[in-house]
């Protein structure tokens, strides 16, 4: 380090040094450029792009034969929609009230669950998108000929994606409601369960949507797992034992088609899909604002 | 998260006392229902593990450790190789985190040690964002934008030069590319790499750094040689939590890189990853072209479980010792 | 905040409360299909038209031949497209027996991307087996150059561009290369995938396209529609007897005539006497004996019927009439 004289008197060495430390700061800096640059790059050739190939018919028309001009992502749009909502239904419960119980049990077996679930977190969602397939998929096509993909197979598939996040944010913000709360309501005779619904989890209320909206916004743009579970369906289809369409797969297949009006509708598609991100992305802090004001 | 207004209170800590002490008929019901969440959860696990391991059955039989050091994929002859299927995998991530690495552990030190509060919120903001966008949205932006970037500028003037005899570069500009998909994953796990070396420089106090401050150190001496050394174990972990993503990352790269099962070290040429082979294959296979490809799944889950257990660890001990010291 | 909280509540249950309402909601019977993407542009007018006409709707996915194939197998779908008939092995692992009904009949175009020639250069089966094992590397090959004199083909390496997924129009393209190069019927051989020696794979007839159209000095194959559609140069085969042929539906309906074409309906018509040698029959292969049995055939027959006269303008040629006839009778027994 540095000796003390050269703290007094700058001499030549420490002004290189001071110089090398203010370089390091510009190579720093250029990094941080660099890195906010390819989101920029990104988003603004998404935003110019997608934007102006927008239109009022991308959400009331389906796809056309191909080679045709026209189409909208109408089904698309509204099979995403339908995929959210079954995957909520599946991975909301036990996703929250795994947190509930994470809160209320501090066991050998809780705490290999918090380990699961982190293991869960890092599972590609291929290959969850694969277990769909082998607990949904494949049995149906052997119980009932004609049938096999779906969009209650893809919901599967994001619902399970849905439950390490959705778990772990009930069970942090549940820690964060003070305990004298509970023990008031305790005292004052009513059951645990009661307490719990209540008590606590109105209090956590804001914490707990913000996990949710946060899960939703990961599944919404899930693509892998769904191309051999929810497959995708040139119909419109609202039934959930029958192949869906989904936004991002609307865009990957667009994307790679070779047609001019598929490539716009491709871009279209990854705005309203970044678009549906972002609001619940934003949402999720508003929700865990209002949980602070409480 | 901002905890500061929330736990006034001292939190609940210990938790475990009052679970089996409610007498209620509703509690014992809540109790069932909690417990039933939870196991459910280690239900989808062990399920998954065990579904996969018998969707593979027929596979690994057929094949054995051959699968893995095999590098023929051909499904109309039923013969099955995941070589090139790991080695593409392994390749484009450690490509992508070559050209990540740099770029985000400076953003980090930017951000944790040099940018002012107004600069660090909303550049942080933007890092997070960058982890929001879905894979088939980067897919996309890479096959318009990327790519075509790529070719002209990289790999034309490369393929062209004396560089081109390198092993690494050959001398065909391809564009549906080792390059072309581990940079896009390069894009994908900055976010990631960044938000976590990040909050572990935030973590250590700043009696560290100002202590070597006192000593005369320059910035820069402080965070080599005091800041990132306290951090290296964490900053290691972000890493391989990077590399996590990157192994298990499909959309993007099945977009960029040009689905051929051949292994080559050539960044020019096209290749294949596990999570590829798995996207293009699984809707359209049967019997054991269907085994083979669980197998691969299989082997994706692993590696994938290996890179971010040890990665998790690693974090989680450099926050420990960080505390201790504290 | 209470608010926003509250409308996102109320969000929430919309969305439950109308997904649970419209599900049960019972649809026209309806039927799904994938495979070939070989049919897919014309399947999507016939699906299209049939659903303006009868109300009935059809789910074809174009995901290759070998998928469709192997989700006819596992029951996923109703019928499956198919540019190669099923295989022993395949029809052993069926649920039962099928039958085989040639839809259409259709060139598989080579197609190429390279700057200022347009269509009409001239290969070999030979060459294109050569190109395809990596053997021709480069666009001003002598041998290549050979067969299109006044052509000012680039010293530029060929790009390779294949299919990656299980496709029929692979069979198709791979049967005609293994009849023509006994090098390639050795080391790739022929199918609905096969190992690639060389190249690169998009997905679908669509991706091949796709990659052809934005990568120069490309050659791949693709059904003739999709070289049509997207404007990409095609090449002109020597039928093997000296003569240039371009694909279109006339050569591919002459190689189809002057095949010879069993009773189970069952061929490849590749490298025929007479015709484009790359062509090839497109299937739906259906059980005999089918969950919605009534349905089904009323769109088979629609398909052979009223829907042979889109044929034309996608591309296509339609099935001979004597075959059509073949067809119907099958059909009718149907259960």
């Amino acid at each position: 380090m540095a000796e003390a004289s050269s703290l007094l008197k700058p001499s030549r060495r420490s002004r290189l040094r001071v110089m090398f430390s203010g370089f390091m700061g510009i190579v720093a800096a250029a990094a941080a450029i660099i890195a906010c640059g390819a989101l920029l790059a990104v988003l603004v050739y998404l935003a110019i792009n997608g934007l102006s190939a927008l239109n009022l018919s991308i959400f009331t028309e389906g796809p056309v034969p191909q080679g045709q001009p026209g189409g909208g992502l109408r089904n698309g749009i509204i099979g995403t929609l339908i995929l959210m909502s079954v995957a909520s239904v599946i991975g909301l419960p036990i996703g929250i009230l795994g947190g509930v119980y994470q809160l209320e049990t501090n066991t050998r077996f809780s705490r290999m669950l918090r380990f699961l679930t982190d293991v869960m977190n890092s599972i590609p969602s291929v290959v969850m998108g694969i277990f769909a397939y082998l607990i949904v998929v494949l049995p149906v096509a052997a119980m009932s000929p004609g049938h096999a993909f779906s969009a209650f197979a893809g919901g599967v598939a994001l619902g399970f994606l849905m439950i390490p996040t959705v778990m772990r944010t009930t069970e942090e913000i549940l820690k964060l409601v003070p305990v004298a709360l509970r023990d008031a309501s305790l005292a004052l005779g009513a059951p645990q369960w009661r307490t719990t619904w209540s008590v606590i989890l109105p209090a956590a209320r804001g914490g707990i949507i913000t996990g949710i909206l946060l899960a939703l916004a990961r599944i919404s743009g899930e693509t892998a797992p769904l191309l051999f579970t929810a497959f995708g369906n040139l119909d419109f289809n609202v039934r959930l034992d029958r192949p869906i369409d989904a936004l991002p797969l609307n865009i990957f297949n667009y994307a790679t088609s070779p047609y001019d009006n598929l490539h716009h509708l491709a871009l279209a598609g990854a705005i309203i899909l970044l678009a549906i991100i972002l609001v619940l992305s934003i949402a999720a802090r508003y929700a865990l604002k209002g949980q602070n004001v409480e | 998260m901002n905890s500061q207004s929330i736990a006034i209170d001292s939190p609940i800590v210990e938790r475990a006392r009052s679970w089996t002490r409610g007498k209620h008929a509703g509690d014992r019901i809540y109790r069932a229902v909690l417990t039933l969440a939870a196991v459910s959860i280690l239900l989808i696990i062990i399920g998954l593990i065990y579904e996969l391991t018998a969707g593979s059955s027929a596979s690994i039989s057929a094949f054995g450790i051959r699968f893995f050091t095999d590098s023929e994929w051909n499904p109309s002859a039923n013969h099955f190789g995941a070589l090139p299927f790991i080695l593409g995998t392994l390749y484009s991530s450690l490509w992508a985190l070559v050209l990540a690495l740099p770029i985000s552990i400076f953003t980090a030190i930017f951000l944790s040690e040099m940018a002012p509060r107004w600069l660090e919120r909303p550049m942080s903001f933007m890092i997070e964002l960058l982890a929001a966008i879905p894979s088939v949205v980067y897919g996309l932006w890479g096959l318009f934008i990327l790519q075509p970037w790529l070719v002209k500028n990289v790999e034309t003037p490369i393929s062209k030069s004396p560089l081109a005899s390198l092993p690494i570069f050959g001398d065909l500009a391809n564009g549906y590319d080792m390059l072309a998909a581990s940079m896009i994953l390069a894009i994908m796990i900055l976010p990631y790499i960044t938000a976590v070396s990040r909050d572990i420089l935030h973590a250590i106090p700043k009696s560290v750094r100002e202590a070597s401050y006192a000593l005369g150190a320059t910035k820069w001496e402080t965070i080599k040689g005091v800041v990132l050394p306290y951090a290296r174990a964490g900053i290691i972990g972000g890493v391989m939590l990077g590399f996590g993503r990157a192994l298990g990352e499909t959309m993007a790269v099945t977009m960029m890189i040009g689905n051929a099962p051949i292994f080559k070290l050539d960044l020019f040429k096209s290749g294949y990853t596990l999570a590829s082979v798995i996207a293009n294959e699984l809707a359209e296979a049967s019997g054991l072209y269907r085994s083979a490809l669980i197998e691969i799944g299989l082997c994706l889950f692993i590696i994938t479980l290996i890179v971010n257990a040890g990665a998790k660890l690693l974090i989680y001990y450099t926050a420990k010792d960080i505390n201790a010291t504290t | 905040m209470t608010q926003l909280r509250k409308h996102v509540f109320a969000a929430f249950i919309i969305m439950f409360a109308v997904s649970a309402f419209i599900t049960p909601r019972t649809f026209a019977q309806d039927m799904n299909g994938a495979g070939s993407t070989f049919i897919a542009p014309i399947m999507s007018k016939w699906v299209y038209d049939y659903k303006q006409k009868t109300g009935t709707s059809i789910n074809y996915q174009g995901v290759g031949s070998g998928a469709g194939i192997n989700n006819l197998i596992d029951g996923t779908i109703d019928f499956a497209g198919s540019d190669a008939p099923m295989n022993a092995d395949q029809k052993s692992r069926a649920k039962g027996p099928v039958i085989h009904l040639p839809a259409v009949i259709g060139p598989v175009a080579v197609s190429y991307n390279i700057e200022g020639i347009g269509s009409g250069l001239g290969f070999s089966g030979p060459i294109l087996a050569d190109i395809f094992l990596g053997k021709i590397k480069y666009w001003d090959d002598p041998q290549i150059v050979a067969r299109n004199p006044g052509k000012k083909l680039p010293h530029e390496q060929i790009f390779v561009v294949h299919r990656s997924d299980g496709s029929g129009t692979t069979a198709i393209f791979t049967d005609y290369l293994s009849k023509v190069s006994p090098e390639w019927n050795s080391k790739v051989g022929h199918g609905t995938t096969v190992p690639w020696p060389e190249g690169l794979g998009g997905k679908g007839s669509a991706g091949v396209a796709a990659i052809l159209k934005e990568h120069a000095n490309s050659i791949g194959y693709v059904e003739f529609a999709y070289a049509n559609e997207n404007k990409l140069p095609y090449a002109a085969m020597d039928n093997g007897k000296g003569k240039y042929v371009y694909p279109s539906a006339e050569t591919a309906m002459e190689a189809a005539q002057s095949s010879t074409i069993p009773e189970d309906l069952c061929t490849m018509i590749t490298n025929a006497p007479k015709g484009y040698p790359i062509s090839g029959m497109s299937w739906i292969i259906v059980y005999q004996k089918s969950a919605k049995s009534p349905e089904l055939k009323k769109f088979l027959k629609y398909v052979l019927t009223t829907g042979q006269k889109d044929t034309k303008d996608l591309w296509y040629a339609s099935i001979p009439k004597n075959i059509v006839s073949r067809e119907m009778k099958l059909i009718d027994e149907i259960e």
